[in-house]
């Protein structure tokens, strides 16, 4: 065959392959803006679900999500810090981190039956903690991972460099080492708050959905995602047209936190 | 002439190696003097001159075999370093030997506490008397008149050779009694290394410098006296004009002439 020939079908190929990609994604997007935007009003914000707002539910899930973050970014941290700084060869450590990668993987409604069997059943109900536990398990994996590939960026000769100048290991490792890898690790943080804060399934029957505003986290407690999922399945036009606010504020949500990451990481690649 | 280090019967062993990588090394190191490593690659330069700060010990499971003594500044009483065995004795050597690296490593923060990182360490904690010996120390690496006006910049927007200086003056600032350089220029443009080199030269009216080179000609106009080392032997050491105008060994003559290496 004709190499030039072979060279456009390959390059028609992979544009299409492109649009249908970028095309799903922009579909969504406008959906949800049409849709989003129709029902979206000031309303939503001062009120409660009970009252046909998202102010609960979206309170709710920010506390759910930053709780689950305050836990799972310094154990997954520290777990990152182990794998790369001191256990760096050892048998241990790559058995610790084949199974955190293949926890960040793992369904995430396997984790929400786990806690619900741990910490749902034998408390006698749904409650707000067993969903930020649920979150803080599905966050630590990718946290580790960050951790781990972030400081592996940090040159070695730094390392010896602080070391030479007479720092103890841990000096180095929280003054140097973690300074140097300090954007990415902020990074990773944000990226995994980002993909925990638009969970549905390790909420939904752990943490439930609460129809008020609550701080009471021993309760069944509100969360956005769960209540995206109660009110599309309700069937009045009221619930669904406040179904589609909530998936347009969390869709927006996540998108600028992933665009603060792009903002974040961006002058260090120029320098 | 006083000793700064002298090796006896010194060997090293990676991990996982069967071979010795250096075997039975003797070498004095004079204070106040400049002493240069040569020799072709894998012979074995950085990893003796690694050893005489102990960095090797960041990595488990190297053989260490033989005696490298330190002496004290009066040229007298002597240490084995290779004793050492408590953190605290290799911090205390570290801050009596310090080293600089191939590329500059500023750390990631300012241009002042870069060099008070390792003053701080050592447990000055009085802020006047911090900056006073940082910028004697910039002074001394020739780098004060540039970065006096931005000493709260951070470290990573100075050039390179700028870089390496701070590096200089870092590991300087711990008053040092020895600097291990381990192919300082390497990574530098002409002008910057020609600053090293005059830096290195006006340092060993207060320290004793070690520095490994691949540049032979670096050798020649810095240091007072070379080692030339191949296959993990020190195949001769001598006054560096006698090495490189009067070697006694054909190996020697071979390498410096530029017939294998």
């Amino acid at each position: 065959m004709n190499r030039l020939l072979l060279n456009k079908i390959v390059i028609t190929l992979s544009t299409l392959a492109a649009l249908i990609g970028i095309s799903f994604l922009l579909w969504i997007l406008i959906t949800l803006s049409i849709r989003g935007y129709h029902s979206i009003d000031w309303h939503i914000f001062t009120t409660d679900l009970v009252n046909n707002g998202l102010r609960n539910v979206i309170i709710g899930q920010f506390i759910l999500a930053g709780i689950a973050t305050v836990i799972g970014v310094p154990v997954g941290m520290m777990a990152g810090i182990y794998l790369r700084e001191y256990g760096i060869n050892s048998k241990f450590s790559m058995i610790v981190r084949n199974l955190s990668d293949v926890m960040m993987s793992a369904p995430s409604i396997v984790i929400g039956i786990f806690v619900y069997g741990i910490f749902v059943v034998p408390f006698g109900g749904f409650n707000g903690w067993a969903g930020v536990i649920a979150l803080a398990i599905l966050m630590i994996p990718i946290v580790v991972s960050t951790t781990d590939s972030m400081l592996s960026l940090v040159p070695q000769e730094l390392r010896e460099a602080g070391i030479a100048l007479g720092a103890s290991k841990a000096q180095v490792i929280y003054k140097i080492v973690l300074s140097a890898a300090k954007i990415g690790l902020i990074t990773g943080v944000l990226l995994a708050f980002a993909r925990v804060i638009g969970e549905t399934a390790p909420l939904l029957f752990t943490s439930a959905n609460n129809n008020f505003f609550s701080f009471g986290l021993s309760n069944q407690y509100p969360s956005l995602t769960v209540s995206i999922y109660h009110l599309a399945l309700f069937p009045s036009q009221t619930s669904q047209n406040l179904a589609w606010a909530g998936s347009a504020i969390l869709t927006l949500l996540v998108l600028f936190i992933n665009l603060i990451t792009r903002f974040i990481f961006k002058p260090r690649k120029q320098k | 002439m006083k000793l700064a280090i002298q090796t006896k019967d010194f060997s090293f062993t990676y991990p996982k190696t069967k071979e010795a990588t250096l075997k039975g090394i003797n070498i004095p190191i004079y204070a106040n003097k400049v002493t240069a490593l040569i020799g072709p690659s894998g012979c074995g330069k950085s990893t003796l001159l690694r050893s005489c700060n102990r960095i090797h010990d960041v990595y488990p499971g190297n053989l260490y075999d033989g005696e490298i003594l330190l002496y004290d500044n009066n040229g007298e009483k002597a240490e084995n370093i290779l004793q050492y065995k408590k953190e605290n004795d290799l911090i205390n050597l570290r801050q009596r030997i310090g080293m600089i690296f191939q590329k500059p490593t500023p750390f990631p923060m300012s241009i002042k506490d870069n060099i008070t990182y390792g003053l701080k360490l050592s447990g000055i904690k009085n802020k006047t008397e911090l900056l006073d010996r940082a910028e004697i120390a910039l002074k001394g690496a020739a780098l004060w008149e540039e970065v006096k006006d931005r000493l709260n910049n951070s470290a990573m927007g100075l050039s390179g050779g700028q870089q390496q200086r701070l590096c200089i003056a870092r590991a300087v600032a711990l008053k040092p009694q020895v600097l291990l350089f381990d192919e300082p220029t390497s990574a530098l443009d002409p002008i910057s290394t020609a600053s090293i080199e005059e830096l290195i030269s006006e340092l060993k009216n207060e320290l004793t410098v070690l520095i490994v080179t691949h540049n032979m000609q670096q050798a020649s106009r810095i240091s007072d006296y070379t080692g030339f080392m191949y296959l993990g032997d020190l195949v001769e050491y001598d006054v560096t004009e006698t090495i490189f105008l009067n070697p006694k060994e054909k190996k020697t003559e071979d390498y410096i002439t530029g017939r294998f290496g």
